[in-house]
């Protein structure tokens, strides 16, 4: 069943814990060699998939393959690979010698071949001469040190590292990343990295797996991801960017901030709303506005060492992050210029929100747990199971969750040039999406409340 | 009128002085004088020679180092299991433990003794070391258990990540890394059993006499003198295993332990 080259596989993966799917239905292939990191905010299940592979967590559904053997049920200590432990879990009442050396004693291996083995590591994590130290003694990054050594001194077919580099200050944390980089290249084994950071991952990995709400966003290389973000959720994760709603008018031609723009992208069908990224170097930006596509005003400027960042409000509306390496006074009239190909077009995950719900009288429904009033629907009688559309515009967020039918927490927040787009999540779990013009701060409570004839509802067993 | 930070400690100084240093105090002097009050070595020197004595002595070590074990035995399981989150998921059940010690430890002693009367066991030094087990078995579990609850989960996972099987997980890492626990369990249940006498008194119908039993008495026959010169060396013989006890601290840290 497997390509040669794959050395870890997961083949529709589901974990829960309490109830709660922390992986949905997960796939991925892991390549021998390469470098694969796992990137998503905290709570995606990036560590989850981690734990799957060396094996602490067992999946509900779904198997783990390694070099095409069903590894799924197999406790940790049979399978060959090794983890660098977020904070490195070096055992106390051991020296860095023991330390290092307890996975080889385990597996009897000679003692003279242990010590050389173990000589030969630390030298690799340059840390020659530490041998009697008492771990606690050691500094972050010498006990980060110590911790890779401990797992690349069994010599496993891969090495798991979970979140390694988070503990340790900037500065240190550039240089092990440039260290771990040369450690891969001359190992020529598989790492699997796991980070919520963006820049670590671009810049250690060949692969990078984009993770979210349990499900994976995108797979790609570092370019791949930062180029041609799959939706607004990568777009944002992954660095910079403007993300606005644009209009595909038909291929090559897309509509966004009031202007039609050249595109390169084709097969969106003609008038269909969808996700534009452009990402804010992309943007030309010029002093005259003849020969520009549109233009506008700078309303900030900050130096960020190499560029400037400014932010620009074009004629028709829109707020503009743009970076370039001239500085614009804030006040100035600017032009500016989108290249076709730097347009990146994302089909848009959703148009309005779909939520099912059951009728409690003629016009009242039940939604995510509260009772709504809407308008009555023709033939509808209570208990009956309905499908409610609510454009994003239509729901209200109030101050007090009390004031609202239901109450929420602001999730995610996205500006999307002219307005906010924000994920709510109800006290159900649910997720709702909210276009406001309203500035609302992430973990803000907030009452929900949805205008009767903003709940446009449909029977369930008609579609 | 405002008080002073500092001076809110005085209360707790002066219950100090009166409670604790005074009566060691006096026993410092009791125990170095004669029925007149003269300045004298006899008291201490009887000890040494005394066959009687000595004989008791050794026999409250033996039962102090027996009773030790039999909890060390007992309770580090108990412990291990309250401590692991897949065979306990209750707190309920760790409260269960130390919920003997809510009670006065005379009564249980008291009970346990009418409870051998009624199945008719003979008393003697398997009922003794039965009820100073039943005793003292909570002191030795619950420090053992504090250390296990909060030792990192992730120790027990790199041993297995590095290889080791559930069993060499437990005796390479679990076990070296609990020892502050153990020694404090050892330190909280041998210290009182040496200086006990109302166990053996009720348990054995004071056919096996201890230590704590000798000092009782003489204290109780108004033999003040020799009776605080017995404290005084049962004192010296705690403050020495407390010593130990705070090197192995040093030498295993970890958080943990009860003292």
């Amino acid at each position: 069943m497997t390509d040669k080259d794959v050395i870890i596989r997961l083949e529709n993966v589901s974990k829960s814990f309490g109830g709660k799917k922390v992986l949905d239905n997960i796939s991925l292939d892991i390549k021998k060699g390469e470098f694969l990191t796992l990137l998503g905010p905290s709570g995606c299940g990036k560590t989850t998939t981690l734990r799957l592979i060396s094996g602490f967590t067992t999946p509900d559904s779904g198997t783990v393959y390694m070099d095409g053997k069903d590894i799924s049920g197999m406790p940790p200590y049979k399978r060959t690979l090794n983890t660098v432990f977020q904070r490195y879990a070096l055992f106390p009442h051991l020296d860095v010698y023991d330390n290092i050396a307890f996975g080889l004693k385990l597996a009897k291996v000679p003692e003279k071949e242990i010590e050389q083995r173990v000589r030969k590591v630390l030298k690799m994590v340059s840390m020659t001469d530490y041998e009697d130290r008492d771990v606690e003694s050691l500094s972050g990054g010498q006990q980060q040190r110590v911790a890779i050594a401990r797992a690349l001194v069994n010599q496993p077919k891969v090495l798991l590292l979970d979140e390694p580099l988070s503990a340790l200050d900037h500065k240190m944390r550039q240089d092990m990343q440039i260290e771990l980089k040369e450690m891969h290249q001359k190992l020529g084994i598989t790492f699997i990295y796991v980070t919520h950071d963006q820049e670590e991952a671009l810049t250690l990995s060949d692969t990078i797996v984009v993770m979210n709400e349990g499900k994976i966003q995108q797979i790609g290389t570092p370019a791949d991801i930062y180029n041609e973000p799959v939706n607004s959720f990568v777009a944002d994760f992954i660095g910079e960017s403007n993300i606005l709603n644009g209009t595909m008018i038909e291929d090559r031609k897309v509509n966004f901030i009031g202007h039609d723009f050249e595109c390169v992208d084709e097969g969106f069908g003609t008038n269909n709303p969808v996700d534009v990224v452009i990402r804010p170097e992309d943007i030309y930006i010029m002093s005259h506005t003849e020969g520009a596509q549109f233009s506008g005003t700078v309303k900030s400027c900050t130096f960020k060492g190499v560029h400037y960042e400014m932010f620009v409000d074009s004629d028709s509306g829109y707020e503009l992050m743009i970076q370039d390496y001239n500085a614009f006074e804030p006040g100035s009239k600017v032009g500016m210029l989108i290249k076709p190909s730097d347009i990146q077009v994302m089909r848009k995950e959703r148009v309005c929100n779909t939520l099912e719900g059951v009728m409690t009288d003629e016009n009242h429904v039940d939604l995510l747990g509260g009772e709504f009033e809407c308008m009555p629907l023709a033939g509808a009688e209570a208990g009956d199971e309905v499908v409610a559309k609510v454009d994003f515009q239509d729901i209200e967020l109030l101050d007090h969750q009390e004031e609202g039918t239901l109450a929420g927490e602001v999730y995610v927040i996205l500006y999307k040039g002219d307005h906010y787009h924000l994920t709510v999540l109800t006290e159900n779990g649910d997720h709702l999406y909210v276009d406001t013009q309203d500035i609302w701060d992430k973990g803000d409570l907030v009452g929900i409340s949805i205008k009767p004839s903003a709940i446009k509802l449909s029977k369930r067993n008609d579609n | 009128m405002t008080i002073k930070r500092s001076s809110w400690s005085i209360p707790y100084l002066i219950f100090l002085l009166i409670f604790v240093v005074l009566p060691l105090v006096l026993i410092a002097i009791y125990a170095f004088q004669d029925g007149e009050g003269n300045f004298t070595f006899e008291n201490i020197a009887r000890f040494f020679t005394d066959a009687d004595s000595l004989s008791t002595f050794a026999l409250s070590l033996e039962v102090a180092i027996e009773n030790t074990a039999i909890c060390l035995l007992l309770g580090y399981p108990a412990a291990y299991i309250l401590a692991s989150k897949d065979l306990n998921r209750s707190a309920v059940t760790v409260i269960l433990f130390i919920l003997p010690m809510w009670i006065n430890a005379l009564m249980r002693t008291l009970a346990t003794a009418e409870l051998f009367n009624v199945f008719g066991v003979t008393l003697g030094k398997g009922t003794l070391l039965f009820g100073m087990a039943y005793d003292y078995l909570p002191f030795m579990i619950y420090p053992i258990y504090n250390t296990l609850n909060k030792m990192d989960k992730s120790y027990t996972e790199a041993a297995q990540d590095l290889g080791a099987t559930p069993g060499q997980v437990f005796r390479k890492v679990t076990l070296p890394l609990s020892m502050p626990g153990v020694t404090s369990g050892i330190m909280m249940v041998f210290m009182p059993t040496v200086s006990t006498f109302a166990i053996s008194e009720f348990l054995t119908n004071n056919k096996i006499k201890l230590f704590g039993t000798i000092i009782q008495e003489n204290i109780n026959s108004s033999m003040w003198n020799y009776g605080a010169a017995l404290a005084l060396i049962m004192l010296v013989i705690i403050g020495i295993t407390t010593l130990f006890n705070d090197d192995d601290e040093h030498a295993g840290k970890a958080e943990g332990g009860l003292i």
